[in-house]
């Protein structure tokens, strides 16, 4: 059977850019189909922003890599119209466990919150996700959206002219130039552009290897997390189980620092360790392997003059803890209502800076955090390993320890704090929905409250009248007023009667008050659009 | 507050059963152990500005 990721997806073809002169001159061009470029595209499309996306293969991510995608990338997801069939074909769960040699140490639930339409977590093939976002780009584009996705367009040269970005692409008829106000870097991990920019990638880059393998076949594991710190069938080494559709599981061997890489990735040896693991007269098939070493590390600032880094080519994590893609969906949330305000005039550029701000605030949470699980995972020094094995020892008897252990923080949405565009908050109302914080999704009694929020800024009142429509600085704010039901008064109100909350177009809080004036709304939206 | 006053009844008991407890040990055993220690003391004690200041009297 061929797999999605042999097929080609957006296969090249001649466009009209290629015989023109002068040179065409785009709005906003992306490099890179990845999952980052994709979703951003679509996200300016929808916005009605004309986007271009150069990809210089022309087909999905071969192999899997990501699997795990958490609740708030499933909700941006919704926001640009394909959520639903991926949550519908994912696998949702929400229990890992932990093993230490030969006994379960520590198991955790990622806390159901009721009261929320997206799962805490589901995993999905890469390919499938990637494939689900192309469909949706294309459904746009046959509605007549401005959008154009070109396979086999290799950007081979770059260069910043003040007023716009100057870019060379080859493609199998050769090479042609091309001309964006705006350029979106979403180029993955080895961000060509970032080289050819010349900007820097700090971090840390960690020496162990991690053997990847996705094998199919008819298990009866449970759909939990596995993740195991020295079991007998990896002496010395950790090792880590998880389910995906279609009977593929991923599986992850730490192999250590010296290895023979050619020799590793030898079917026969694979199989050998994946026996080893699941028995001698286990059946399965080997769908893709892989070996990967871990990095940590981003570039200092996202936006450099013409050009907005996202994804993994602004900032790389090991991926303990599923921070990769879940990350640059984020990015492309809090980047496109911008882009599109500055292109209109709206705002001014300072905006965009706010996004660097706000997602490199963002990044160095996501680093410091899978920073902190490969460390446990593959201790670095002799003293950082007693530890890790003192603890891991201690949470086989005593409780104390086990929070102590760390196979991966998973995924959480970041809240923007000390963020230039926060506006007024007030001390009374929940702290989980301040201003910076996403919105926490909850049931209104006629819908869930994230599919009534996003693309336009809004002013949400909860038991007080706000008005319908604001016309402010030429940008619209559209009300919606809500009656408290126990979801919303948990969430947004506590112990106050009423409250007004003030919303980004990415969903997040701008600010709130008690009680609605004019005054106050046109000063936070003011602050919100970068003006403040 | 880290309190570095005299805080132990029976400062030469609890010395040696310290030494005690590391006795018959390898270098590694006994690393393991300390560690143990010092996990088990930190959880105790919890407080995070106490557990800040003892590192850094440890340290200096
Ligand atoms: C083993 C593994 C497991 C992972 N698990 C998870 C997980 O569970 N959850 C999670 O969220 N993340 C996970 N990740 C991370 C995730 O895969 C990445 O974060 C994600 O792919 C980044 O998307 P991106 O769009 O930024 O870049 P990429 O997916 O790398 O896409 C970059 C695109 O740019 C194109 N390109 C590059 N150069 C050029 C050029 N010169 N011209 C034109 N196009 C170009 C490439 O062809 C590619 O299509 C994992 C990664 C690995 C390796």
């Amino acid at each position: 059977m061929t797999k999605i990721f042999d097929t080609p997806l957006y296969a090249y073809q001649r466009s009209d850019d290629q015989d023109v002169s002068p040179t065409a001159r785009h709005k906003v061009i992306i490099i890179g189909a990845g999952p980052v470029g994709l979703a951003a595209a679509i996200d300016l499309a929808q916005l009605g922003v004309p986007v271009l996306v150069l990809d210089d293969n022309d087909r999905v991510s071969f192999g899997s890599r990501a699997i795990c995608f958490a609740k708030r990338p499933l909700e941006i997801l919704d926001r640009l119209g394909c959520g639903a069939p991926m949550v519908e074909q994912g696998v949702v769960w929400d229990t890992g466990r932990v093993f230490v040699q030969e006994d379960e140490a520590y198991s955790f639930n990622l806390l159901l919150e009721f009261g929320h339409k997206n799962p805490a977590f589901i995993n999905l093939q890469q390919y499938t996700f990637e494939e689900k976002l192309v469909e949706r780009l294309r459904e746009l584009e046959a509605m007549g959206a401005p959008i154009e996705l070109r396979g086999k367009n290799k950007v081979t040269a770059l260069a910043d002219n003040g007023d716009h970005v100057r870019l060379e692409v080859d493609t199998p008829e050769g090479s042609y130039l091309l001309e964006a106000d705006w350029l979106i870097a979403c180029d993955g991990a080895n961000s060509p552009t970032r080289q050819m920019l010349g900007h820097d990638f700090k971090g840390r880059v960690f020496e162990d290897n991690f053997l990847i393998a996705d094998v199919v076949m008819q298990a009866d594991f449970p759909t939990e997390r596995w993740f195991w710190f020295d079991p007998p069938f990896n002496r010395g080494q950790s090792a880590l189980l998880h389910k995906q559709p279609d009977n593929v599981w991923r599986i992850d061997f730490q192999i250590g620092q010296d290895i023979d890489r050619e020799e590793e990735l030898k079917p026969a040896n694979i199989k050998r360790r994946l026996h080893a693991m699941l028995g001698a007269d286990a059946e399965f098939e080997l769908e893709w392997t892989s070996i990967y070493t871990f990095q940590c590390r981003r570039m200092e600032k996202f936006r450099y003059g013409r050009t907005l880094f996202a994804g993994d080519a602004a900032h790389q994590v090991s991926p303990f803890g599923a921070r990769g893609a879940n990350s640059g969906l984020q990015d492309s949330d809090n980047l496109a209502w911008k882009l599109k305000l500055v292109i209109e005039g709206k705002a001014s550029e300072a905006l965009l800076d706010s996004y660097s701000d706000e997602r490199v605030y963002g990044a160095a949470e996501n680093i410091l955090n899978s920073t902190r699980s490969t460390d446990f995972i593959t201790p670095k020094s002799k003293a950082s390993r007693t530890f890790r094995d003192a603890v891991l020892a201690l949470a086989r008897r005593h409780e104390f320890a086990r929070p102590l252990v760390n196979s991966g923080r998973l995924s959480v949405p970041c809240t923007y704090d000390g963020s230039a565009l926060n506006g007024p908050d007030v001390a009374q109302l929940p702290a989980d929905t301040r201003p910076g914080a996403p919105m926490k999704d909850a049931d209104t009694g006629a819908g869930w409250l994230l599919d009534k929020l996003g693309n336009r800024f809004q002013l949400l009142g909860i038991n007080i009248e706000v008005p319908e429509a604001l016309e402010l600085d030429g940008i619209t704010v559209e009300g919606l007023t809500l009656a408290a039901t126990d979801d919303l008064k948990s969430r947004y109100l506590g112990d106050a009667g009423a409250a007004v909350y003030l919303l980004r177009p990415d969903q997040h809080v701008a600010a709130r008050w008690l009680g609605y004036g004019e005054a106050a709304v046109r000063d936070a939206l003011s602050q919100a659009i970068g003006k403040g | 507050m880290l309190n570095l006053k005299p805080n132990l009844d029976d400062t030469d008991g609890f010395y040696a059963a310290l030494l005690g407890a590391h006795e018959g040990l390898s270098d590694a055993e006994s690393e393991a152990l300390n560690a143990r220690l010092i996990l088990i003391f930190a959880n105790h004690i919890g407080n995070e500005g106490v557990l800040k200041a003892a590192l850094e009297a440890a340290k200096s």
